[in-house]
């Protein structure tokens, strides 16, 4: 058990320490950083020179080692585009991500927990086999079309909804949020519903597979017999169980929530990190790519660890 | 193999045509309608893109056939100015929309094709080495799998395809992007063939016949491509196709975002793009078009990838 739990945090570590050596190599090897910072007037001294300065003469590994250092202190570089620090502008930018992130990914389970279980109690409802079909077409639809889709129908044909922007933000320390003002909340409605639809069905697919599987089970025969009343069997007996592997599809999706974000931001011009990098590959930007790269990184490998360190603690069958 | 049939009668030779005919898939595929339908649809899709420049009736990349004053003429309905007719409309630049579409279809599907194609080769190659070799090469090829397959397919590629833009010179840029998208695509997507190759080939190499050819001293390189592959193909199908679907979808969408077929090339996703820009103007069908194209290939490859998976796996039956 214990060494379980430090063998997946070892690999974790493995996996940044990989990462990192990719984004290193974008940085030190994909365009030449002393052409980049140096003008059109310069002489072999400057170029030795600044080579010296920046370090580029040390051997491999110290370079490596130094740029990781620095990644950990916060200096992941300057960007070649705007001329000022990428952390700068991500920490900027992030809120945006997160919060859009955050509401598509509450969307998704509670809408997908709620419709799961609706067409798993109706199997053979009208209504939960529309929902169901409704679904397989979702899922073969690429985001980007959902995202123009909806843009079409609330914003150009209704005009009920903003198609672009994140509306008005109250900044709040170094947090720029849209959720107290009612342009960021209206702002908020198509792009997380556009990014949270896939996973929503997805979730919702598995609940209500899980739930079919659960009620044939035998303490399910057994609190019928009893004579509880159905809500309490299908909320108390059979929800409870279904909520391992969905807390588990969850976790994951998460990180290609985030992953997908890129192009929801894109559709939407969400002013997000998922544009940043975007603008970054369209500009060959690389310090900022490498810092987006080692970022989602810390984020995807951070939340696979944590799921899996959730599973054990959720289920006891794996405690053993 | 499923699609050998059971003991054909020895008196009677038949041609190689006729037992595909009788073969397990292939009555599985005339009692599909669905199945039915979207080959169909797929090899008239594939069939226009191959023949776009005999089809197609203006030549999108030619400036001498194109007539400014045919910009925004509605599908349908002759131009105001010039009198002539487009039955999906023109764009701003009086490009004629279905000419757009045939040609942006064969560079759609050239990408799919030959980023399957090459995610397939590599897939194959690396997970019949795996599987075969085993020891610490394997556990290197799987290892980088298994990272690879922590991140989004769609996410690798566009990282791939940045730093491949990083690395070469701006001038060639244009006429690379069409292959560094292939390579992209490609890159990203030869995890699950390599795991299925090698899964399958693990079971394989215990059998006898693998290890009489060993016996009789055929180099591995021999055994693995002559032996086993053959062997292991048929789950390698399926995934294709599924992986046609999934490649055509995500050129479209680097496409789309900007990071994937240049302007002067435009496939399908290149084309919503541009199309997305008169959303709000009203000129709805630069946008409609393309993407209903770009829908129906995802749709039908889906499903045939669907049916194939089920048709050749007969547990499921």
């Amino acid at each position: 058990m214990f060494s379980y739990i430090l063998r997946r945090i070892a690999q974790s570590v493995l996996v940044l320490f990989v990462v990192g050596l990719v984004a290193f190599a974008m940085f030190r090897f994909v365009g030449d950083p002393v052409e980049t910072m140096l003008g059109q007037e310069r002489t072999v001294e400057d170029i030795e020179r600044l080579r010296e300065n920046l370090g580029l003469n040390d051997p491999f590994f110290v370079q490596y080692a130094n740029f990781l250092l620095r990644a950990a202190q916060g200096d992941l570089g300057i960007s070649y585009r705007q001329g000022r620090p990428v952390a700068e502008i991500i920490a900027e930018r992030l809120p945006a991500t997160l919060e859009l992130a955050a509401v598509s990914g509450a969307f998704a389970l509670i809408l997908g927990i709620v419709l799961g279980i609706f067409t798993a109690i109706r199997r053979n409802g009208f209504a939960a086999n529309a929902i169901m079909t409704l679904s397989l077409i979702g899922v073969s639809l690429p985001t980007f079309l959902i995202g123009i889709l909806l843009i079409y129908l609330f914003a150009v044909e209704l005009s009920w909804l903003p198609s672009f922007g994140r509306g008005e933000v109250v900044q709040l320390g170094g947090w720029s949020t849209g959720f107290l003002t009612q342009s960021g909340l209206v702002a908020l409605i198509l792009p997380a519903i556009t990014l949270g639809l896939y996973q929503m069905t997805l979730i919702m697919r598995l609940v209500r597979s899980e739930m079919l599987e659960v009620m044939r089970q035998d303490y399910i025969r057994f609190a019928r017999a009893r004579g509880l009343s159905q809500r309490a069997i299908h909320f108390r007996h059979a929800l409870k169980n279904t909520l391992v592997p969905v807390i588990t599809v969850t976790g994951l999706q998460l990180g290609s929530i985030i992953a997908f974000a890129i192009i929801t931001e894109t559709v939407f011009q969400w002013p997000g990190v998922g544009l940043l990098f975007i603008n970054a590959i369209q500009f060959v930007d690389i310090p900022v790519m490498a810092a987006y790269l080692m970022l989602i990184s810390v984020m995807f490998v951070g939340i696979n660890l944590a799921v899996d360190l959730l599973y054990v603690a959720i289920d006891p069958r794996l405690r053993s | 193999m499923t699609d050998t049939p059971v003991t054909p009668p020895r008196s009677a030779p038949r041609s190689r045509l006729s037992m595909a005919w009788d073969s397990d898939v292939a009555h599985a595929f005339r009692r599909s309608p669905v199945a039915m339908i979207s080959a169909l649809v797929t090899i008239l899709m594939v069939g226009a893109a191959i023949c776009a420049p005999l089809i197609a009736p203006h030549d999108p990349f030619n400036p001498a056939t194109l007539n400014l004053m045919n910009g925004f003429t509605p599908p349908g309905t002759p131009n105001m100015f010039t009198g002539e007719s487009f039955f999906m409309g023109t764009d701003d630049q009086g490009r004629d929309v279905f000419s757009t579409i045939l040609y942006g279809l064969r560079i759609s599907l050239f990408v799919g094709f030959a980023a399957v194609g090459f995610a397939m080769v590599l897939g194959i190659t690396l997970g019949l080495i795996a599987g075969y070799v085993g020891g610490l090469v394997e556990t290197i090829i799987m290892r980088v799998a298994d990272v690879q397959l922590t991140f989004p397919a769609i996410l690798v590629a566009m990282l791939i395809f940045g730093v491949a833009k990083g690395i070469t010179p701006p001038e060639y840029r244009n006429d690379v992007a069409i292959w560094v998208l292939i390579i992209a695509i490609g890159l990203s997507d030869w995890v699950q063939f390599a795991r299925v190759v090698r899964g399958a080939t693990m079971v394989e190499k215990s059998k006898e016949y693998v290890q009489a050819a060993r016996l009789i001293g055929r180099s591995p390189g021999a055994i693995m491509l002559r032996h086993i592959l053959p062997n292991v193909l048929s789950p390698v199908l399926v995934i294709a196709t599924i992986s046609l679907a999934l490649a055509i979808i995500a050129e479209a969408t680097l496409s789309f975002l900007g990071v994937g077929a240049p302007p002067t090339e435009p496939s399908l996703g290149t084309l919503i793009r541009i199309g997305q820009g008169f959303l709000f103007s009203g000129e709805w069908w630069i946008l409609f078009f393309p993407a209903c194209t770009l829908l129906i290939l995802a749709l039908a490859v889906n499903l045939l990838g669907d049916w194939l998976r089920d048709a050749l796996n007969p547990r499921l039956r």
